[in-house]
């Protein structure tokens, strides 16, 4: 599989340069709990029964929790267990959750600012960063940009189904999505949250709108399959601009 | 050589594109001012006043070879049921090649809402993900294989 970290980083001594070892190998240790593409993982090996819950590493119960609330949270359309599988698989948000997690790393080594995109989900913490969002209809432009404001957190996370490819599935019928959006992309302040929550609503399709103004601290920018962009309506403040 | 030009009537075409700002207001004026015509859409019309460049034989667009008409027409304030409207539209040859709202309805819930959603257009440079302040891309997709080719190695590259 192997998705590619790029991090940029601000301010902060030599603890930060070390902190950066520590943020890259808390990465390869999420890969080696989590993935699906190892059969050695605790992730397969849970599926397989080899191992009980109560003896992975209790980042696995801590990410199971996670999708459970995310699951609650979006009326079953972010699921950890689709239909067809009887096995619990965080894909959903253990990639946003891996990435928040190094970030901070380095924020509480004393980094000023950290901007950490894992394979297209994005936390910043501090700083001043701009980031783009992709355009999946145009290859190689930008339908969106946007800022947090200086110093503030902000996660910025996509989905669509270029980047997740099988792994979103409509939870009633473990299929695919029927679905008019080309991306969908949330707004939040923490990573992990908003990598479910564009999981979910990249699922609910046009439904995703009314659900994601509703949640609180989220904001949302989607690119439908004719190209027309919707957002919701705290958006602007994250906005820097929107392709006309 | 400069002339002065009559007042006139300045009909619109939805058709015309509009660059630069983006505003959007859906209105339809309440009350037509004298000589106004309307388009459905986008903006205060009406007798107002219009300056202009170079020596036009009309604004819209019929000009001596090698003279470009540069025209700004400034629309009478509309009174709407959401408020008070007045546009400024610059023509080039014949086309609105800028926009500006001089008054919108602020304060009430509708206008607020369509203020909300009023986000500046990006320019070219930043649509291509060329502006050298960007520093990630969310949602171009990539695994290693397709990293070279996304927009996140280009600012990568030039980053570093």
């Amino acid at each position: 599989m192997g998705t590619v970290f790029s991090f940029d980083v601000r301010g902060g001594g030599p603890a930060v340069r070390e902190a950066l070892g520590a943020a890259v190998a808390s990465l390869h240790q999420a890969d080696e709990v989590f993935s699906t593409y190892r059969p050695e993982s605790q992730i397969s090996r849970l599926a397989r029964g080899e191992l009980a819950l109560a003896d992975c590493d209790p980042e696995v119960r801590e990410l199971r929790r996670r999708c459970e609330e995310a699951e609650r949270r979006s009326g079953g359309w972010f699921s950890a267990s689709y239909a067809g599988a009887g096995s619990f698989d965080p894909t959903g948000l253990v990639k946003g959750w891996a990435v928040e997690r190094a970030a901070r790393v380095l924020a509480d080594a004393g980094a000023d600012g950290v901007c950490l995109n894992g394979g297209g989900d994005v936390q910043l913490l501090g700083g001043d960063w701009k980031v783009g969002i992709a355009d999946p209809l145009r290859p190689g432009q930008l339908a969106a940009l946007v800022a947090a404001g200086a110093g503030t957190d902000l996660a910025v996370a996509t989905s669509g189904p270029a980047e997740r490819g099988c792994h979103i599935r409509d939870p009633r019928t473990g299929e695919p999505p029927a679905t008019s959006l080309a991306s969908f992309t949330v707004l939040c302040p923490r990573l992990t949250d908003a990598d479910a929550w564009a999981t979910a609503g990249y699922a609910m399709g046009d439904a995703a709108r009314d659900w994601i103004e509703a949640l609180p601290d989220a904001e949302a920018f989607a690119v439908t399959t004719t190209g027309a962009l919707w957002y919701t309506t705290g958006f602007p403040r994250y906005a820097v601009g929107v392709r006309a | 050589m400069k002339r002065r030009h009559p007042v006139r009537r300045v009909v619109l075409s939805t058709a015309a594109t509009v660059s630069g700002i983006v505003v959007l207001i859906g209105l339809k004026p309440t009350a037509s001012t004298g000589g106004g015509a309307q388009a459905g859409g986008a903006a205060a019309t009406g007798a107002g006043q219009r300056s202009g460049a170079a020596a036009p034989a009309s604004a819209s667009g019929a000009s001596p070879k090698g003279v470009t008409v540069t025209v700004t027409v400034t629309g009478k304030t509309v009174q709407t049921k959401y408020g008070p409207v007045q546009v400024r539209l610059t023509f080039t040859g014949g086309r609105i090649t800028a926009a500006t709202a001089l008054q919108h309805p602020t304060g009430n819930k509708i206008s607020d809402k369509i203020n909300a959603h009023a986000v500046p257009a990006l320019d070219q440079e930043t649509l291509t993900a060329q502006s050298a302040t960007i520093a990630a891309v969310s949602g171009a997709s990539y695994t290693s294989a397709g990293y070279k080719q996304s927009l996140q190695s280009a600012i990568d590259e030039t980053r570093a």
